[in-house]
């Protein structure tokens, strides 16, 4: 048997969180512009977020509380295999509480709990580009971001519209960020866009494939792209939270048996043990509570 | 035409455009005026859809200027625009019709967005109004209001190339580039399409450059006729002039080269 490797803090190399560092300066300086930087191959496949853990690599410190969510959870496969990767390299803290946490990388959701000053938010990024689906040529859409023509983003809602009647993108809804880029703020629900607006965290965003970084500094203006008379509307859910009631949250449907039942719970796990732990009840909770 | 009398709408003025040996086109020089229609006639390859490439910003000639007077009456040297005043004045004072409609168009977006895409380029944001400009213009161009919503891979040749019209026409150009228009289109279906055309002019006082190598569609269309050959202009004048009393010996062959039906 060989010793356990050894791994660097963090486990990349520190002249390439240099780099990193450098394209995450870079891109909090021009809210919204897409940065391309010499992503690594990381020890997990693409897809599975590589982009975001170089991002948190870079940025972390010892002193650092790390939180990973996948789709607000965090006990589903991808969050507990990037939390175990960064305790394995980097021998920080972890936590599930939002509020405790200093770093929280995410695959799109961003938690119920307001974030605060100091906090960094860190987004895993599947497709950088707003423009892609629309305008496959890279060069063409960069020169659409140069030169601001972003009448195309609005073909795409225009479609939506003629053909649902409404607005029917409910992920990966285009911002305009501080007035300039158009931005897609990874496939994240739009439930979550007002949340980007304004925010006193720091969002960073890793797309590892595709070689882009992008971010929003504290405090940034962004704003939902839509039309005059179909204004931009964040989902609504007709009913709340079955376990703890929530009537605010973004709710995950789970189908609970093969003849048709399904509930509707928080999609954020932590939030939701908050409000049970506060003795907030829903449905299900009240008949068991019953029983 | 007493736009005759005023400053050209776009001036050419010793166009060369070089594919490094090979020559392009060689010192064109025209120009056109508002409300006016020019055809640009010759063979393939005698460097026709060059110069109108040229002409349209999408190609750098290897030297001469080409001038044009903007909305605001300034005239401009088209190739110290900038990139971003080019692409304005593509998608609001030009229009481009392209042979291949697929080009012109987003054969994934339906009708109604292809035509609105311009209009949300320059700053609509009201779906309702965008919808019925849209509409409009398509009724204009002939094509059924519920068809507003289908693909233009569900339309017919004569339908996309109307299609392509109506969505340049939307921002109300006053110059529109046309290269063979009716190409590939049957005859009656070009007989409409060049009608519609014909009307635009008209309606709108519409100055268009059409690259065609058919005589009867500069015939049907324009004022003027330039004959190009081996990138050269070889004769130009009034249309009628040029096609019933030919002096070129090349425009004899091609004025007799057409099969009379």
């Amino acid at each position: 048997m060989t010793a356990t490797p050894k791994y660097n803090f963090a486990y990349l190399d520190e002249q390439t969180k240099r780099m990193i560092r450098r394209a995450l300066l870079k891109a909090v300086a021009i809210p919204g512009y897409q940065v391309p930087f010499a992503s690594r191959e990381m020890p997990m496949p693409y897809g599975w977020g590589t982009g975001g853990v170089q991002v948190t690599a870079s940025v972390i410190g010892k002193d650092d509380v790390l939180k990973v969510i996948d789709q607000g959870a965090d006990d589903t496969t991808n969050a507990v295999s990037i939390r175990k990767f960064f305790e394995k390299t980097a021998g920080v803290e972890t936590t599930t509480e939002t509020g405790k946490a200093s770093i929280i990388q995410t695959r799109h959701r961003i938690p119920e709990t307001e974030l605060t000053e100091g906090q960094i938010l860190v987004y895993q990024v599947p497709i950088p580009e707003p423009l892609r689906f629309l305008e496959p040529r890279e060069v063409e859409t960069r020169r659409m971001h140069a030169l601001e023509d972003y009448g195309l983003m609005h073909v795409k809602l225009y479609e939506d519209i003629s053909r649902h009647g409404h607005i029917a993108t409910t992920y990966a809804y285009p911002v305009k960020v501080d007035d300039r880029y158009v931005m897609d703020p990874s496939p994240t629900p739009k439930f979550d866009n007002p949340k980007m607006n304004n925010s006193p965290a720091l969002q960073l965003f890793g797309a590892g494939r595709e070689k882009r970084i992008y971010a929003l500094p504290p405090y940034t203006k962004v704003i939902s792209l839509d039309f005059e008379d179909h204004p931009f509307e964040a989902t609504k859910f007709s009913h709340p939270c079955e376990l703890c009631g929530a009537r605010d949250s973004y709710l995950d449907e789970v189908i609970t048996d093969d003849k048709g039942g399904r509930m509707f719970v928080c999609s954020d796990t932590d939030y939701c043990e908050k409000r049970l732990a506060a003795g907030h009840l829903g449905n299900s909770g009240a008949t068991e509570a019953a029983e | 035409m007493s736009a005759l009398n005023e400053q050209p709408l776009l001036s050419a003025q010793l166009i060369s455009k070089n594919y490094g040996e090979r020559v392009g086109c060689q010192e064109i020089s025209f120009d056109i005026h508002e409300g006016e229609v020019i055809a640009i006639v010759g063979e393939s390859g005698s460097g026709k859809s060059t110069l109108l490439s040229v002409l349209s910003t999408q190609l750098m000639p290897s030297a001469g200027a080409v001038h044009y007077s903007m909305r605001d009456g300034e005239r401009r040297d088209l190739f110290s625009l900038s990139e971003a005043e080019r692409r304005f004045l593509l998608r609001t004072d030009w229009g481009f019709v392209h042979q291949d409609a697929r080009l012109g168009l987003r054969m994934g977006v339906s009708a109604g967005g292809n035509v609105g895409e311009r209009l949300m380029a320059v700053g609509w944001r009201n779906y309702g109004a965008i919808r019925k400009e849209a509409g409009d213009w398509l009724d204009r161009v002939e094509i059924a209001g519920d068809r507003i919503d289908d693909m233009p891979t569900a339309f017919s040749g004569g339908m996309r190339q109307r299609l392509q019209i109506a969505k340049n026409m939307v921002t109300r150009p006053r110059l529109i580039f046309m290269d063979e228009p009716t190409g590939g289109l049957d005859v009656s279906v070009q007989a409409r399409l060049l009608d519609l055309i014909r009307s635009f002019v008209t309606t709108y006082g519409l100055a268009a450059i059409v690259v065609t190598h058919d005589l009867a569609v500069a015939r049907l269309l324009s004022h003027r006729t330039i004959v190009m050959r081996h990138g050269r202009v070889i004769e130009t004048g009034l249309t009628d002039q040029v096609l019933d009393d030919p002096q070129e010996a090349y425009t004899q062959l091609l004025v007799s080269s057409i099969i009379q039906a």
